[in-house]
């Protein structure tokens, strides 16, 4: 066992955990969309980045392939931390505002809007779907293809591969693929059905209350600021 | 395409998987490009899934797997030959040949790429055609020298890509 | 040639005395550079037409050619440079060669318009420290270049080469070499200026059998050719310094990755391994000291990210070249998951120098944290465009001024670009800032690998900034978010802003996204992108403005935001630009002004390029 810090707290956790899974353990919730429990961690879409260290050798680092350590100080919603993941959020709805997992997301952590031009694209490239054919179904018919702003998702030379038996494993795990979001303001991107507020708290602390479970905190002003939310979609409705 | 001769670039190398990028690029040289059958065939030999030859040879630059023009034109675009213009050179020699970069002419006899830097900077902006550098280039020395590889004003008034749509 | 093998320091010292003992110092010899500097502005032709001029006067033994490294002075190539009497011919063409021959090699006078000629008091320098550009630097690593055929490993050891790798198996254990190169504190020269005898340390005491070296040449910032010119003009520094790296880790096995682009280094090198195989200066029980070492030499297949350590050891791995997540350093779990210590080509190559003059001298060149010379690739718009090495803390004026020689056409100095993609815009109010690792990187840049461009006042900053980050759009591998989306959500935002339809709120946004790409990518090449962008917005922010708030660039760089047109009074018709028009834009009659349709235009520029009386104008 190893003893380390999460959010103030000393924890006991296992060796070989990561980060993320010792977070987890003690019901603290953190985002992320690359992360399975069965799959090899990816590392990839960054959500669950925290807070280690201390002043200036404070640094965010991603939670679900970081081994944990004796001594560990980890702030899982930490200032930095939020502002990083709203706007990791922000990017990939701006990439695929379609994604009722994805809006669901930006509704949890308060983005209110997209500032970036929307993609309309089909895929986050999180390649969960990947590492599920390789290390659970070993089969090795996806793989990542390109680079940069071509990377994709694709069979070998993007026709259906001869090693695919139709599993359909992919499909299961996508955190995009299924679940369409019905926004019913496409050219806001943000759909603004859920509650779509900003964690009202990080006014008040250096950290947001509620990284255990809504703590009641924010609580009255949420209700009051839902109320300033639907006053906010009309003025946008206006303004068009 | 002709196993044979694949088998004896592998024979060079030997199967072990870290020589793949190395046997990508002998086949490169060999054909000019990276014909699918070549991959499947190397990913048999090597024991490699097919999907990671395939993103390696998507990945990198100097594969393609697309069929290229007998002259390689590559023009630099590096911070030393962009500032001295390179940019006007790739759109002379795009407007010359009429294909975009990464294109081939529709007979097959130039292909136009870009590439990040070629450390001759000193020289900027530099054109390479085939192996051949041009240094301190102005835009309208390009036609003069593709035509030295031979390129005539209606050869490639067709582009590939003009063709197919 | 018969190479025996060299079985101990005395061995060597003999094999450097016969060397020395068969050369005729008194002898004429022709050095030619046969850079890819030199080359691409035509030094095979000199080459072929030295050797058959030589050939008809009849003096082929007598003359010796020698295919040099790169001296550094790209510029002016080819260089060509008469020993014994040390004769600097600058821009030799083939066509000078008779005249050489005639007057210099026979008659002993020398060519005088091939000297370098001050542009200011027209004065002549005959040798090469009287040329400023020479008499400026600090040469330790590329200074010997000029005297050294990088495919004959006798030019090497001829002055002394591989005496620092005998001193070490035969004096030194391999504690005591790593402590030599702490001592020295030299830092790596690619760019993070990570201790390199810190990074020997780790990866020797890193639990885990074989341990493996590299060398790094997967030179990818562009405008940066140190390595390139290092590798491919006298490779077997660098090798003796992967030799000695190896024996203080404890690597059996090394690496040199070299990029593709290269091919000439690729070849010197090959060639080189293979000779210093023949002498047993690589292989088993090297110099009888019974320490194994041998090295493969792997092509990149072009990708810049593959220069990031981790990338590079997956792309030798034979797999993509993309990073993996760095929590364990590659110096405990790199190659194949075993301790590998990566270094840079001239990080490797000042490792000779280190052993054979001592950590103290080295100590005593640079600044309090950085030791040693560096090399930079001074090009963009300076009047002497070449390699130029310059012991740390050394200004950025001394370099650009007096090593470089100002800026050409009278223009005025704007910024100077450091540091690569990764780097940052240095503007002139600290072009007095003595360069090293740490000065640069308070400035927002970096050093980097040593790319410096220089920029003047017809470069856009708002168009520097978006060529970086498109370059780094092309060149990410795509893996994490926050670089993949970042960088294409800020090209896209450059985008607008030089084409005119930036607005109000995009620079901070750009600042807003900046600040998570540094905190959340999982390799450098994310964390340091944003920076060519943060320090054009920060020290160039009135161009910013100037495009998105009056629409215009300054620097007349952008072409949405320029428009080109004909100068009534300076045009006199000579029809060239209409001619060359290839939209047909351009009317008009011989000896009648000509006017320009800005409908048609496309703004290529080729008729301001044609137009010989300045006629035409972009506003």
């Amino acid at each position: 066992m190893k003893k380390m810090t999460i959010n103030g707290i000393v924890t006991q956790v296992e060796d070989y955990w990561s980060i993320l899974e010792a977070c987890r353990f003690y019901g603290i919730d953190i985002p992320a969309l690359c992360y399975h429990d069965g799959l090899s961690p990816g590392g990839i879409c960054r959500l669950c980045v925290v807070e280690i260290g201390k002043g200036e050798r404070a640094k965010l680092v991603t939670s679900c392939n970081y081994p944990v350590e004796d001594g560990l100080v980890v702030r899982t919603h930490s200032e930095r931390v939020i502002r990083a993941r709203k706007m990791l959020v922000e990017l990939l709805l701006a990439r695929c505002p379609s994604s009722k997992t994805l809006q669901d997301l930006a509704a949890k952590m308060g983005v209110q809007r997209v500032r970036f031009k929307v993609k309309n694209e089909n895929c986050i490239l999180c390649g969960l779907c990947v590492r599920m054919c390789a290390e659970q179904m070993g089969a090795k018919a996806i793989g990542f293809a390109g680079r940069g702003k071509e990377r994709r998702v694709t069979p070998p030379f993007d026709i259906k591969s001869e090693v695919c038996r139709n599993c359909g494993a992919c499909m299961y795990i996508c955190p995009v693929c299924q679940l369409r979001c019905q926004g019913p303001e496409p050219p806001n991107v943000v759909c603004g059905a859920c509650m779509n507020v900003e964690p009202v708290c990080l006014q008040d602390n250096e950290d947001v209350m509620c990284y255990l479970d809504t703590c009641g905190w924010c609580f009255k002003v949420k209700s009051s600021s839902l109320k300033k939310k639907s006053g906010y979609g009309k003025e946008r409705k206006e303004g068009e | 395409m002709d196993e044979d001769k694949i088998d004896e670039i592998i024979g060079c190398h030997g199967t072990d998987k870290s020589e793949l990028i190395t046997i990508l690029q002998d086949v490169q040289a060999e054909y000019n490009w990276l014909p699918p059958d070549a991959l499947r065939h190397i990913a048999k030999r090597l024991h490699v899934p097919l999907i990671e030859v395939f993103g390696i040879a998507t990945f990198y630059k100097s594969f393609s797997l697309k069929p290229r023009g007998k002259h390689l034109v590559r023009v630099c675009l590096g911070t030393a030959c962009h500032v001295r213009g390179g940019p006007r050179i790739l759109e002379t020699a795009e407007r010359i040949l009429d294909i975009k970069a990464d294109e081939t002419t529709a007979d097959y006899e130039f292909t136009v790429e870009s590439v990040n830097c070629l450390g001759c900077c000193a020289l900027g902006p530099v054109m390479v055609v085939d192996n051949e550098y041009y240094g301190n280039l102005p835009p309208v020395k390009v036609e003069r020298i593709l035509r030295k590889y031979g390129h005539t004003s209606s050869s490639s008034s067709t582009s590939i890509k003009e063709e197919k749509s | 040639m018969n190479r025996r093998r060299i079985k101990s320091h005395s061995d060597l010292e003999k094999l450097r005395q016969e060397i020395l003992a068969k050369r005729d110092l008194q002898k004429t010899r022709v050095a030619i550079c046969a850079g890819t500097g030199c080359l691409a502005l035509g030094a095979q032709k000199v080459i072929t037409s030295f050797k058959e001029e030589l050939k008809k006067q009849g003096l082929e033994n007598t003359v010796e050619i020698r295919e040099t490294g790169c001296p550094g002075f790209c510029e002016k190539g080819t260089i060509v440079v008469i020993y014994p009497e040390g004769f600097y011919y600058l821009q030799v063409q083939p066509g000078d060669v008779p005249e050489i021959v005639e007057k210099t090699l026979i008659e002993k006078e020398p060519v005088e318009r091939l000297f370098y000629t001050d542009p200011i008091t027209n004065e002549k320098a005959i040798y090469e420290d009287e040329i400023p550009f020479y008499k400026n630097q600090m040469r330790l690593l590329i200074g010997d270049n000029i005297n050294i055929d990088p495919k004959k490993i006798e030019d090497y050891i001829a002055p002394g080469g591989y005496s620092a790798l005998a001193k070490v198996l035969s004096e030194m254990s391999p504690e005591e070499v790593i402590e030599e190169v702490k001592s020295a504190n030299l830092r790596g020269r690619g760019g993070g200026g990570f201790p390199a005898g810190r990074k020997w340390g780790t990866t020797r005491n890193a639990p885990g059998e074989p341990k493996y070296v590299i060398v790094n040449c997967d030179e990818g910032d562009p405008g940066a050719f140190m390595d390139r010119a290092l590798m491919e003009g006298n490779p077997h520094s660098v090798i003796e310094g992967l030799i000695i790296g190896a024996y203080a880790i404890g690597a059996c096995e090394g690496y040199i990755y070299v990029r593709e682009e290269y091919p000439l280094a690729v070849e010197n090198t090959s060639i080189a391994i293979e000779q210093a195989r023949d002498y047993g200066l690589l292989g088993r029980d090297i110099m009888g000291s019974g320490f194994d070492f041998d090295v493969k030499i792997f092509r990149g297949a072009g990708a810049f990210v593959s220069g990031e350590s981790s990338a590079l050891m997956s792309s030798l791995e034979g797999k993509v070249g993309a990073p993996k997540p760095k929590y364990i350093h590659t110096s405990v779990k790199g190659l194949w998951n075993k301790p590998t210590n990566l270094n840079n080509v001239e990080t490797w190559a000042n490792v000779p120098l280190i052993i054979n003059k001592g950590a103290d001298w080295f100590n005593s060149i640079g600044t309090e944290g950085s030791k040693g010379t560096k090399i930079f690739s001074l090009v963009g718009k300076v009047n002497n465009t070449g390699l130029v090495e310059v012991p740390m803390g050394i200004t950025l004026r001394e370099i650009i001024y007096n090593i470089g020689g100002g800026i050409p056409s009278n223009k005025k100095f704007k910024a100077v670009q450091t540091g690569g993609p990764s780097g940052g815009c240095i503007p002139e109010s600290f072009i007095d800032t003595p360069v090293d690792f740490d000065e640069l990187t308070k400035l927002g840049s970096m050093m980097g690998s040593g790319g410096m461009i220089v920029m003047d006042e017809d470069t856009c900053m708002v168009d520097v900034a978006k060529y970086f980050t498109d370059f780094l759009v092309d060149e990410s591998c795509g893996k994490c978010v926050p670089c993949r989306e970042g960088l294409e959500r800020m090209s896209e935002i450059l985008t607008d802003i030089c084409e005119g339809v930036g607005k109000e709120g995009d620079i901070e946004l750009l600042e807003e996204l900046s600040v998570v790409m540094k905190d959340t990518s999982m390799c450098a090449l994310g964390r340091t992108a944003p920076n060519p962008v943060l320090t054009t917005i920060q020290y160039f922010r009135d161009e910013y403005d100037a495009h998105i708030e009056e629409k215009k660039c300054p620097a007349h760089v952008c072409k949405a935001l320029i428009e080109y047109y004909i100068d009534g009074e300076k045009c006199t018709g000579c029809l060239a630009c209409l001619k060359a028009c290839p939209e047909g834009a351009i009317s008009g009659e011989k000896e009648v002004v000509h006017t320009l349709n800005t409908e048609k235009c496309s703004k290529c520029g080729i008729c301001y390029d044609t137009c010989k009386f300045d006629a035409v104008i972009i506003r």
